[in-house]
């Protein structure tokens, strides 16, 4: 009895875990491209889940029909904040980069609740509420589909990344004032790193959104999509889908045996124990690239 | 003008090295001091309870992040929690009838104990490591806080803060408690002021400069960065108590929340790294400008006969809070100091802009 509770957990755990891997692909794609940690993520990801919603009331249509357009707009977002915002910035000290990080991420969040209001809504993606029996295991389908999701965007990035566009991006994130000399357009690469990662943060928004409700919750993911980002390795996508795996495991198991015994609230703390432990032990994480400055 | 560096010769280097080595300034600071200490007759008690006060315990905790932010070159993406330490600790110590004076170094100390744990961060990693690491350890203490009932009391509970007291006098008038904030203020500007002329503070330039350069040259950059984590968590401890003691008045674990840490940095940065005065300018515009900002807004809004809901109106402060952010780091990326800095250097030589060093 107590074995399959665990087994569920993990299982449930590990879909989840792929979950959070799409808010950490979002860190990831644009980390890879200009070695900015984007501390806005959640903020988009929260931004996309109320432009599904606000796409879907507008014209009438299922959030699931809306999610195209609300993705298009995202690109479009995400095009904009790289270049108002972050490439003035370019070549000043990682502090400056990471306050106007924040900084969006404040003025997102806020400006999202202001138009939209601050109370919880549904966004019902047409996902069936009944669990899906495994023999004697009970899954959440949302967390189903949303872990398919979460591997489809990994296929689609590695395809992607073999692409042309896609070579170009590779070539800036080894090295950009190369890429720069052969006359790649680093601007224009780091602009559409900006863009996918607002679409991949649609998807988040949209998955999450369903889990949850729409609400300013959405910006917490932050915390563990940057935590999956650093466990896998800030640079690798592959690694984001491995430590989203590990993280949701590990976090929906010791949240299930520890909540008990210390009442509650402990998700946030093994996660935040991770991001330090991998800091600690291994900054650059299981696949990323081992140039992290030791001291 | 006023501002002329003519005429202002050193002839011994005491006083080519003072505090402010040219006239003029030395006038307005004193100008400026005596203003502060007469500001309790000058100013309307709500002005000063509401917006001096908290400005400058904001601004006292904004230097001790900006000594190890700006002067050390060390991430402290937790600082918040370190405040959060000194305050439950001195208010834990008043309550157990520690004297007053006593139980806020007392808070000042356990912060810095605890602070030196973020500094084995910065044994390890810096940089965006060292940011993300303080940034999940400013969550564990939250987390520390909350439920541990020995600390916060029980799971959401507040503790009354007993009011500051000075050698057994208890201190009620709101002039008393702002002249504590204010020597406070004073001693922590002092010290920074110092700092630039010490020896101390020249080794954490040599260590935010290059660590293992300095490291070359002699300076020990472990035992730097653990004295500048030390250093700052005491002064951003006693800052913490100072603000629950004197404003809060209750301790909560809410009141030292990410958020608040985030706002810090945002103080910090928006003042201008390494920047004495404008760590006072960053805090003012941080804590002032949103509610302004609304104020004009719900006014106009009024006067124009808008319909805008409250919910709207409430969120608005952040979105300035946000872009006001935004805005100076796009204008100016070194904050609001490097521009007061601009205006003094142009003034400096004012008309003959050619001699701008």
């Amino acid at each position: 009895m107590d074995l399959i509770y665990y087994l569920e957990l993990a299982v449930n755990g590990a879909m989840g875990g792929l979950m959070y891997s799409l808010v950490a692909m979002g860190i990831v794609l644009i980390y890879k491209s200009s070695s900015v940690p984007n501390l806005a993520q959640g903020a988009l990801t929260m931004v996309a889940a109320y432009m599904v919603l606000a796409f879907a009331d507008a014209l009438g249509i299922a959030p699931l029909v809306a999610m195209p357009l609300a993705a298009a707009t995202m690109f479009l977002c995400g095009m904009l904040i790289e270049k108002v915002a972050l490439r003035r910035l370019a070549g000043w000290p990682i502090v400056m980069v990471l306050m106007m990080t924040l900084g969006l991420d404040i003025f997102m969040r806020a400006v999202t609740l202001t138009f939209w209001g601050g109370s919880a809504r549904t966004l019902d993606l047409g996902i069936p509420d009944t669990p899906l029996f495994i023999g004697p295991l009970l899954i959440n389908r949302a967390y189903v589909v949303g872990a398919v999701v979460a591997l489809v965007f990994f296929v689609i990035f590695r395809l992607f990344f073999r692409t042309r566009r896609g070579i170009l991006l590779r070539a800036i994130a080894d090295d950009y004032v190369a890429s720069w000399s052969v006359g790649i357009s680093v601007e224009h690469g780091v602009a559409l790193s900006w863009a996918l990662s607002a679409v991949t943060a649609t998807a988040a928004g949209a998955l999450w959104g369903s889990v949850q409700t729409v609400d300013q919750g959405l910006s917490l993911l932050l915390l563990k999509g940057l935590t999956v980002a650093v466990l896998g390795g800030l640079d690798s996508i592959g690694g984001a889908i491995l430590a989203g795996l590990l993280l949701g495991i590990l976090e929906n198991i010791m949240a299930g045996y520890l909540d008990p015994l210390l009442g509650g609230g402990t998700r946030e703390l093994v996660v935040a124990l991770v991001l330090i432990l991998t800091i600690m032990i291994r900054p650059f994480g299981l696949f990323g690239k081992h140039d992290i400055e030791r001291i | 003008m006023f501002y002329r560096q003519a005429g202002v010769f050193h002839t011994d280097y005491a006083s080519d090295s003072s505090l402010f080595p040219i006239r003029f300034e030395r006038r307005v600071m004193l100008i400026l001091l005596l203003l502060a200490l007469a500001a309790p007759y000058l100013l309307d008690s709500l002005v000063l309870v509401s917006y001096v006060q908290p400005w400058l315990i904001w601004t006292s905790a904004v230097l001790g992040l900006n000594l190890i932010l700006g002067w050390a070159g060390q991430f402290h993406f937790g600082y918040a929690a370190i405040m959060g330490i000194g305050a439950y600790a001195s208010v834990h110590a008043t309550r157990h009838g520690v004297p007053w004076e006593l139980a806020v170094l007392l808070g000042g100390m356990a912060a810095s104990v605890i602070g030196m744990v973020f500094a084995f961060a910065a044994l390890r990693v810096k940089g965006l490591y060292l940011a993300l690491s303080t940034l999940a350890m400013q969550f564990v203490m939250d987390w520390v806080i909350s439920h541990v009932p020995a600390v916060s009391g029980g799971v959401s509970a507040t503790l009354q803060a007993p009011p500051p007291s000075l050698l057994g006098l208890v201190i009620t008038s709101e002039a008393g408690v702002y002249y504590i904030v204010l020597a406070w203020v004073v001693l922590v500007t002092l010290f920074m002021l110092n700092l630039r002329r010490s020896a101390l503070g020249r080794a954490f330039i040599a260590v935010r400069e290059k660590d293992f350069a300095a490291a070359v040259i002699g300076v020990q950059s472990f035992y730097y960065k653990l004295v500048a984590f030390a250093v700052s968590a005491f002064i951003g401890g006693i800052s913490g108590a100072i603000l629950v003691f004197c404003f809060y008045r209750a301790v909560t674990a809410e009141q030292f929340s990410i958020e608040v840490s985030i706002q810090l940095l945002a103080m910090t940065i928006i003042g201008g790294l390494g920047s004495i005065i404008g760590s006072f300018f960053g805090a003012a515009f941080i804590l002032l400008l949103p509610g302004q900002i609304n104020n004009l807004v719900t006014s106009l809004a009024q006067s124009m006969s808008l319909p805008l809901g409250p919910e709207t109106l409430a969120h608005i402060p952040h979105v300035v809070y946000g872009a006001a952010i935004i805005l100076v780091l796009l204008v100016e990326p070194m904050g609001l100091g490097k521009i007061y800095r601009n205006i003094r250097d142009y003034l400096m030589v004012w008309p003959y802009g050619y001699l701008r060093k």
